[in-house]
């Protein structure tokens, strides 16, 4: 279906070229290491220091229920929502004064909330965004064709205006489009909000699809099973600070009364 | 639009002062040569509202500046605020003018873009309105201690546009041909309007200008696609503001007379109707609402008040409260039944009808 290099990070910097993967991560090899992280709205603190890390290659899912924080954590990462106080580092630099152009080109891409298409230009117009980090035509081209092989429903769809396309279809234009800048860490947030049931299973398949690939995913979550089954890991967010993180949260009896109902 | 062979629309467009003149007289020449300024308004006012979706009511403002720039540089006029430096006033040549009054007006720009890059829509309305204000205000107001603008009386007495030693404010002979100053302002405007139709058609086209759409659909979504949406913001209100000083210089030295009331609130309300109505974000749309909007007060000069004066022998109603009624009417109607504009573009069109389907 794919070739083994679709999803492959962008090339490094000639710098950075000769060093191997395990030196550059920073230290456990996390690809994203936060620390620390705060943020407030005004007074109102909606993230009260949380520790979290992805490694390469891994899937880490974080769940919680509505307004504990997570979409801010997320924004936060991409550089949109500034944080009061904490450390974010990227494959061992620092992001604190990377503002969110720029991490785009470190290899950081969000889905944002809500899907955020660019809702009147059309479907491979918006593709062709993703890619605007990025100034090697032929391989954008080669991209292209690789997106519309991974969601063959948006090939049809490719003059139509993204505006017009339906929930899950949009969901998918949005997640191709973020794949568009080559990222090394993809950041969903909740990629499975106001889908039918049988599109949030599809959206999912290709979410395992992506992983599988090789890439970082970071998946915010409302639907708390669905995001830990895919997931290696999960952090269960609670009013702004991590409750529980582990590996195997589907099993927790905490998780499993407040999130998955019973 | 280009079924029409270009040099055919090329050959009408250069025959049009003379028609006008011939079939109409030589008033209606001087009135295409405002709707000129006003189409080039429109264009720039196109880029911050129609590309980048940042609504903006205080446009005039930077008409007024390259209008004043002029104004100030090209008249006798400094000579009132400064006797010992400048005895006889600065008279600056227009084509120096020009790209001063460019720059000057695209740093205002940026000076209103800078603070307020956080808001959008209604906020940015509000603050741009208040900009707006703000420079007419000074305008009026700047004639004490030294007297720099002259205040409510404006500034008069301004040199014509004079380009390579030919003054624009005579009857010239080219090739033989008698133009007179309306027609060689209208050929003027018409280069200076044909250059901003295509900076903004190839800005549309560029990677500046998807950015710019990217962040009127989304600025999150825009920001993490790695578009610098601060400086591209800034930049699309330097741009648009920097097409306004341009027009407005033209203006000055055409009208040879500038004073704070042609810079109002409602002026700028015009120029974004001009765009919302031909069609947002629509180079030809956009051309089509400055030039209706532009000739529209002027036909019902010409008709209202002869038709009442045949039927009542008295003028009963007056043109420019009829003008507002009738304005206000076709934007009520534009929006009811053409709510992307009179001439959409193609993609905007596309998705009205499709959300009329489902």
């Amino acid at each position: 279906m794919m070739n083994s290099d679709t999803l492959s990070p962008r090339k490094q910097k000639s710098s950075n070229l000769a060093k191997p993967r395990a030196e550059m991560a920073g230290k456990n090899g996390a690809l994203l290491e936060v620390k620390g992280l705060r943020i407030a709205y005004g007074g109102i603190q909606a993230v009260k220091g949380i520790d979290l890390h992805v490694a390469e290659g891994e899937l880490v899912a974080l769940i919680g229920s509505n307004g504990a924080g997570k979409t801010s954590t997320l924004k936060a990462l991409a550089g949109i929502l500034p944080p009061s106080t904490g450390q974010i580092q990227f494959d061992g630099k620092s992001l604190n004064s990377v503002p969110a152009h720029q991490r785009v080109v470190m290899g950081i891409a969000l889905v944002p909330e809500g899907r955020g298409v660019f809702a009147r230009l059309s479907v491979s117009e918006n593709l062709l965004m993703g890619a605007y980090s990025r100034s090697d035509d032929s391989e954008i081209k080669e991209d292209l064709r690789r997106m519309y092989e991974l969601f063959p429903r948006l090939v049809e769809r490719r003059d139509q205006v993204a505006g017009t396309l339906s929930g899950g279809e949009q969901q998918m234009l949005a997640m191709a489009r973020a794949l568009m800048s080559r990222p090394r860490l993809l950041m969903l947030d909740e990629p499975s909000m106001g889908l039918a049931p049988l599109m949030v299973k599809k959206i999912f398949e290709t979410i395992k699809e992506v992983a599988a690939q090789g890439m970082s995913i970071l998946l915010v979550e409302q639907n708390a099973r669905l995001a830990l089954q895919v997931a290696n890991r999960g952090y269960v967010m609670e009013s702004g600070a991590i409750a529980l993180s582990g590996e195997s949260l589907l099993g927790n009896d905490a998780v499993r009364r407040a999130y998955l109902g019973g | 639009m280009a079924k029409l062979p270009k040099y055919i629309l090329l050959l009408v467009v250069v025959l049009l002062p003379f028609a006008i003149d011939a079939l109409l007289g030589r008033g209606w020449v001087r009135i295409v040569d405002f709707a000129m300024l006003y189409i080039m308004l429109a264009l720039g006012l196109n880029i911050v509202v129609g590309y980048a979706g940042l609504l903006d009511l205080g446009y005039i403002a930077f008409f007024a500046v390259g209008a004043y720039c002029y104004a100030l540089t090209g008249s006798p006029h400094l000579a009132l605020a400064f006797p010992q430096l400048f005895p006889d006033g600065l008279h600056l040549s227009f084509l120096v003018v020009l790209p001063m009054a460019a720059l000057l007006a695209g740093g205002m720009g940026v000076i209103l873009g800078a603070p307020t890059l956080r808001l959008r829509g209604d906020y940015l309305a509000i603050v741009t309105l208040g900009f707006g204000e703000i420079i007419r205000i000074f305008m009026n107001n700047l004639n004490a201690p030294v007297n720099l603008t002259n205040g409510p009386q404006g500034i008069s007495r301004i040199d014509p546009i004079n380009i390579a030693g030919m003054s624009l404010n005579a009857t010239q002979k080219i090739f033989g041909i008698a133009l007179p100053s309306v027609h060689l302002y209208f050929y003027l405007f018409l280069t200076f309007a044909a250059l901003v139709v295509f900076v903004s058609h190839r800005l549309e086209r560029s990677r500046i200008g998807r950015a710019w759409m990217a962040i009127r659909e989304d600025e999150v979504a825009a920001s993490a696609m790695g578009i610098n949406t601060r400086n591209l913001k800034l930049l699309a209100f330097a741009m648009g503001a920097a097409f306004g000083g341009v027009s407005g210089t033209l203006f000055a030295g055409f009208q040879g007379f500038v004073s704070p009331e042609s810079f109002s609130l409602m002026e700028s309300i015009m120029v974004l109707c001009m765009v919302v109505l031909g069609g947002m974000g629509h180079i030809y749309g956009v051309i089509l609402g400055g030039l209706l909007l532009a000739l529209m007060p002027e036909m019902l000069r010409h008709s209202v008040v002869p038709m009442q004066q045949a039927l009542f022998g008295r003028i009963i109603i007056d043109p420019e409260s009829l003008r507002m009624l009738l304005f206000g009417t076709a934007l009520i109607a534009v929006m009811l039944y053409r709510p992307a504009g009179l001439w959409p573009s193609p993609v905007r069109r596309r998705e009205l009808l499709t959300d009329e389907m489902e």
